[in-house]
């Protein structure tokens, strides 16, 4: 992160990159040559982005593209700080530029912050481009920056990152280019965490988002119309040199799946986020279109209550976890689309994935032996499941067919995806969270897995947990931190209430018109960044 | 349904003139009157009723990321702290002048969400009926002239099959085939800024389609049914025996007395062109206010939810008053009275 990682390939091992990438090799093969050739992971995304460049058609200037995601409302803001789903976060993306951003394998590089620096990784030091600009011509100054990331500590913000703001416990001008950022206690993972949609840098002052944007992102505001559409054209001035390519783009929400595919497959629009895997044959059918598979940290997980019966038991908990059967729950529910997980939320992936630590296997025998040493042979659970967390109905089946048995009786109580995070989430001995993806481990597991986390889904405690995370978050050493990583994902593998089934890919289809498309696994349309990386041919 | 003639009149009503009572401005007056009742007491049940739902506008807008915190300086920034009835005669005050209020999620005020969508929904309902009521009321007449002929089946089965077919089907089968694989239209209502008679169809001719689907079949059915009753009475035997022809004797002396029904029958497949056209709004992506609605129930909008609560309201009042009254206008019977 501090230093510009020189790429170190001998002219050998450089030929056989470029070879596979001439035979077409996928992004995500490439980066296993080169990792086994011991290549640091971010000189491997580098390489591969040079080397995309170098092979593909050149980029042309110029175009209009449409864009349709999901979900779209009234709802929708311009305010970065209030961003509440893939929507949303495409749109900050295009308007706005943050201190840093994450690369394909979500390890934060440079962005308006041209140089970061730290002290023990408690105070850290950005030094501030001089060419980012303003839609409105301003140039971007370190007032600009104070006031993007202390808006979130004021509750009337009503940030969706105020408890991760919470811990900047100064955040300063430190010269006349350089913004000086004090924490609580040493994180390593600042720079991964302002690469997040909500904290990239607004005016100075800006209080209004309701119409318009003013940032320094790639793309400006020609019309925003809640629940409708919006329309983004280029920014001349961006600081990006050469990007974006596009003139305009426009996103819109089509909340019905089977019509967001038809409007791609009329060619109403280009791209289409968020596909259900059983899509995916028609699309692929039809020439003209392709299907994108980004491999995530996104899951469904079923929560089991450590302060409530019959989920408080060991055994009854380990029971359940040998009932899921993962497999099943990758090819019938997801279509192939996810990767079978081990009951830990560092997917492989993930820098700090641990691949030691064995496969927990759909285990009916050991489910059994778990279930009697519980003493619940014979006894009823009910588990709530809802459309709001993706799959879990139908993994809620699945388990019931398992529990059946082993002679538990499983109740699926199906309840609407309307209000289920305010009214149902963790409030049940047996339920389904859904968790997406976070680049830092670090807030991973400060989130949703510490004893004292607002999100600790299970409500599970575990001294020696906590105390890892918080010598790890302090760790600048990367190997010591791997290696700390690992035991807390064994620890949760082991000891939390929460199983794991698969992680979920992003499914997301464009026309092949489209170029310049990859993956960054945050978040579907390339961690939300599309836009400034697309071209138009043809 | 609407009465058109009040039998008797209770209490006040009975202070008033004779020759006032029954005329058609009496009747008007008298609809707007209980009108307003209906939109106070809507609009109150609306409000109690959106209340009981799981959650408000703050825990909706924070989702998971939820903390007390935050959700009390979002409830205190929407005013939703205060408690429930403070909060109903604010709007209400509001309401009364002339102000709908600021919406919660949209941050913007109400009144300017409702004018970028209501004029849309116009658009699609005054298009759907004017297609859809000519070729209901044609289909119904005739069915009922040649009643018990195979015609008269062939059009019963056709128009039975087409309410017995979800609107989400006839919609998905239409894009499949006239957007994806002929591609022929525009599989989005709003994909293209319509300026042209060509893009108008190729916006429209879809979401009308499907929705000519639902509401033809309704009207047509009563249609048939009260030509059919009039047909059966003992002027039309009259009006036959006199040696009138057949289509004479249907829209001449039967249509215009059966007119009134119709109307009413009209009236309300049309007040659910409004409201309930959401699944197509969906389908289509068509920006109406049904999804407007449905995204402000899902948000806890409380104004928004107020808003089109009256606006659905009121536009189902007006149908059926003007039904009511061109029943009346059409009636000599009730219109000399």
């Amino acid at each position: 992160m501090d230093d510009k990682n020189p790429i170190r390939l001998s002219t050998s091992d450089q030929q056989r990159v470029l070879q596979a990438l001439a035979r077409g090799a996928s992004r995500r093969e490439v980066l296993k040559i080169l990792l086994s050739m011991g290549v640091m992971a971010a000189s491997a995304g580098s390489l591969v982005a040079m080397s995309t460049k170098a092979h593909a058609q050149q980029p042309k200037k110029g175009g209009r593209i449409r864009a349709a995601t999901p979900s779209s409302s009234t709802a929708d803001t311009l305010d970065p700080a209030k961003g509440a789903h893939a929507t949303d976060y495409t749109r900050h993306c295009m308007l706005y530029s943050g201190l840093t951003q994450l690369d394909a394998t979500l390890t934060p590089q440079p962005a308006l912050a041209e140089e970061i620096r730290n002290d023990k990784a408690t105070v850290w030091t950005f030094k501030l481009r001089k060419d980012a600009k303003f839609h409105d011509g301003s140039p971007l100054t370190p007032a600009d920056v104070v006031y993007s990331l202390n808006r979130h500590k004021d509750a009337a913000t009503a940030s969706k990152v105020k408890s991760v703001a919470d811990q900047f416990t100064e955040v300063k001008a430190g010269g006349p280019n350089e913004v000086k950022v004090t924490l609580a206690g040493p994180n390593a993972d600042l720079p991964v965490i302002l690469a997040a949609s909500h904290f990239l840098i607004v005016k100075d002052g800006a209080k209004d988002f309701s119409t318009t944007a003013n940032g320094c992102g790639a793309f400006k505001v020609k019309e925003f119309k809640p629940g409708v559409r919006s329309v983004f054209v280029r920014n001349d001035n961006y600081w990006r040199a050469g990007k974006p390519y596009l003139d305009e783009v426009e996103i819109i929400g089509i909340q019905d799946e089977a019509a967001r595919v038809n409007a791609l497959l009329s060619g109403d629009v280009q791209m289409v986020m968020a596909v259900d895997p059983r899509s995916t044959a028609r699309i692929k059918a039809t020439q003209g279109f392709a299907v994108l598979e980004t491999k995530s940290g996104l899951y469904t997980d079923l929560v089991m209550r450590q302060d409530a019966a019959p989920t408080n038991n060991p055994d009854f908990v380990m029971a359940m976890k040998y009932l899921i059967d993962r497999e099943q729950a990758k090819n019938a529910v997801f279509r192939g689309f996810a990767v079978v997980a081990n009951d830990q939320p560092i997917p492989p992936s993930h820098r700090y994935h641990f691949a030691g630590l064995p496969q927990r296997p759909y285990d009916l025998d050991k489910a059994k032996f778990h279930l009697q040493k519980a003493g619940l042979v014979g006894s009823t659970a009910t588990i709530v499941a809802t459309p709001a967390a993706n799959g879990s109905i139908d993994m809620a089946v699945l388990m019931q067919q398992s529990a059946q048995k082993i002679g538990l009786t499983l109740n699926v109580n199906r309840v609407p995806a309307d209000g289920y995070w305010s009214n149902h989430w963790m409030k049940h001995p047996l339920g389904f969270g859904n968790i997406n993806p976070r680049p830092s481990a670090d807030q991973l597991l400060t989130q949703f897995f510490k004893s004292d986390a607002q999100w600790n889904e299970s409500g599970w405690k575990n001294e020696q947990f906590d105390q890892l995370v918080l010598a790890a978050r302090a760790e600048t050493d990367e190997a010591k931190r791997k290696k700390m990583y690992g035991d807390m994902q064994v620890l949760i593998h082991e000891k939390c209430g929460i199983g794991i089934p698969v992680f979920l890919s992003f499914v997301e289809a464009h026309s092949s018109k489209v170029k310049g498309m990859g993956s960054i696994p945050i978040g579907a349309f390339m961690g939300y960044t599309f836009a400034e990386h697309v071209w138009l041919d043809g | 349904m609407a009465e058109a003639r009040p039998a008797a009149l209770p209490g006040w009503r009975a202070g008033v003139p004779a020759r006032w009572r029954g005329t058609t401005a009496w009747l008007i007056a008298n609809r707007i009157g209980s009108g307003a009742l209906t939109l106070l007491i809507v609009s109150a049940v609306i409000f109690i009723i959106t209340g009981w739902l799981p959650g408000d506008a703050a825990q909706e807008a924070l989702g998971q990321s939820a903390t007390p915190e935050t959700v009390a300086a979002l409830r205190a920034q929407y005013g939703l702290d205060k408690p429930p009835y403070v909060r109903y005669f604010d709007w209400l005050v509001g309401l009364l002048s002339g102000h709908l209020g600021q919406s919660f999620t949209a941050s913007m005020p109400v009144t300017e969400l409702i004018a970028a969508r209501l004029p849309k929904s116009l658009v699609l309902a005054a298009v759907t009926a004017a297609v859809s009521v000519p070729i209901a009321l044609a289909i119904g007449i005739v069915s009922a002239m040649w009643r018990g002929t195979l015609l008269d089946r062939a059009l019963n089965i056709a128009t039975l099959s087409m309410v017995a077919v979800p609107e989400f089907l006839v919609a998905t089968i239409a894009v499949l085939i006239f957007a994806v694989k002929l591609q022929w239209l525009s599989a989005l209502s709003n994909a293209v800024d319509v300026s042209t008679p060509t893009q108008f169809f190729r916006t429209y001719a879809m979401p009308v389609a499907t929705l000519c689907f639902v509401v033809i079949a309704q009207m047509a059915r009563m249609t048939r049914a009260a030509v059919i009753d009039q047909l059966s009475a003992s002027y039309v035997e009259m009006a036959v025996l006199k040696g009138a022809r057949p289509a004479r004797v249907a829209l001449r002396h039967a249509l215009p007395n059966a007119i009134g029904p119709i109307a009413n029958a009209v009236a309300l497949s049309l007040s659910y062109l409004l409201g309930g056209v959401v699944i197509v709004e969906s389908i289509f992506n068509y920006p109406g206010i049904a999804s407007l609605m449905v995204d402000a129930v899902s948000n806890r909008d409380m104004p928004v939810v107020q808003a089109c609560a009256m606006i659905f309201c009121f536009a189902y009042l007006l149908l059926v008053l003007v039904a009511d009254v061109v029943a009346i206008l059409a009636n000599p019977r009730l219109r000399h009275r």
